[in-house]
């Protein structure tokens, strides 16, 4: 955790719009943008997940050098070694304050936030652990806070 | 394009199919632009065989995405001051979800017109995968 700071690009917003199927000029027509009422490019309203991208210790990017976890020659790349990917996503929560535009410099500084546990029927114990994130620009000023919630279960999700 | 508030109504909803049969690929186009690589969503060897999963899954950040994607087409770009959800239920290769806002409440803040959203996306078979709120700043 601590503080990471990263670069808004115009090509990274396009790229992280089409992944999720948003067709919307706003994220990577500059011209068409320029007209609407956003007044340029910004970023659709999930993009400060990819903040991934610039944390050097993300724990679920392949490193050079580093062993995987997913399959290679085998199904896990780390034999002998329960396969955990550290948990799942329960909820993610965002305040705005502005949106964020390409040529922001932000920087994101994570707390921990609260634990707990509850019992399930589909996957055994679950733990709760909160982290809240604050966003600021380069001018310092406050840009969004997130507060996500990762769970980490007992044994997998049963689908029944 | 944005929202009126004196057009609006509490009880109003807008809804999208915001994805038609999920493919494995774009759960990595998604991967690979928010930088997320687990192989829980990207690696279907290592998720039947090692994690004990019927197949590889979507980040709840994907679902999340897609239903933001619907938002914004409804209220405008630039204008969500909140949003947040809940993964109530993975969302799998093949799957088409829908997802549907409603308006809650209308409101006044520091005289901005603001509108109160309850958010809901389900699968083909009616599942709930994400639930939550978001609200928006409307025009008068």
């Amino acid at each position: 955790m601590g503080k990471i700071t990263f670069p808004v690009e115009a090509t990274h917003i396009m790229m992280f719009a089409r992944a999720v199927g948003d067709t919307n000029p706003v994220y990577h027509d500059a011209e068409a943008a320029k007209k609407s009422e956003a007044g340029g490019i910004i970023a659709p309203p999930t993009f400060a997940q990819a903040v991934a991208q610039f944390d050097p210790d993300y724990h679920l990017r392949p490193k050079a050098g580093e062993k995987w976890f997913g399959s290679a020659k085998g199904p896990s790349g780390i034999e002998g070694k329960p396969a955990s990917s550290g948990g799942l996503h329960a909820e993610q929560h965002y305040e705005y304050i502005r949106p964020l535009r390409p040529g922001d410099v932000l920087t994101a500084e994570t707390k921990p936030g609260k634990t707990w546990e509850k019992e399930s029927k589909r996957a055994g114990k679950l733990t709760f652990r909160e982290r809240v994130t604050e966003y600021r620009d380069q001018k310092g000023e406050l840009v969004m806070i997130a507060r996500g919630v990762g769970v980490t279960t007992e044994r997998p999700v049963d689908q029944g | 394009m944005a929202l009126k508030a004196s057009a609006l109504k509490v009880g109003d909803t807008h809804s999208e199919r915001v994805v038609e049969n999920l493919s494995r690929t774009q759960i990595v186009q998604y991967a690979g632009a928010s930088g997320d690589y687990n192989p829980l969503h990207t690696d279907e060897v290592y998720t039947v065989q090692a994690a004990g999963y019927p197949s590889v899954f979507a980040h709840g950040m994907l679902t999340m995405g897609l239903t933001g994607k619907m938002l914004t087409n409804w209220v405008g770009d630039g204008r969500l001051t909140k949003f947040g959800v809940r993964f109530t239920n993975q969302v799998w290769p093949g799957d088409t979800l829908d997802s549907k806002a409603t308006v809650a409440a209308i409101r006044e803040e520091n005289g901005q017109k603001l509108a109160d959203l309850t958010i809901s996306t389900t699968n083909q078979d009616g599942k709930e995968v994400v639930s939550g709120t978001a609200t928006a700043r409307l025009d008068p």
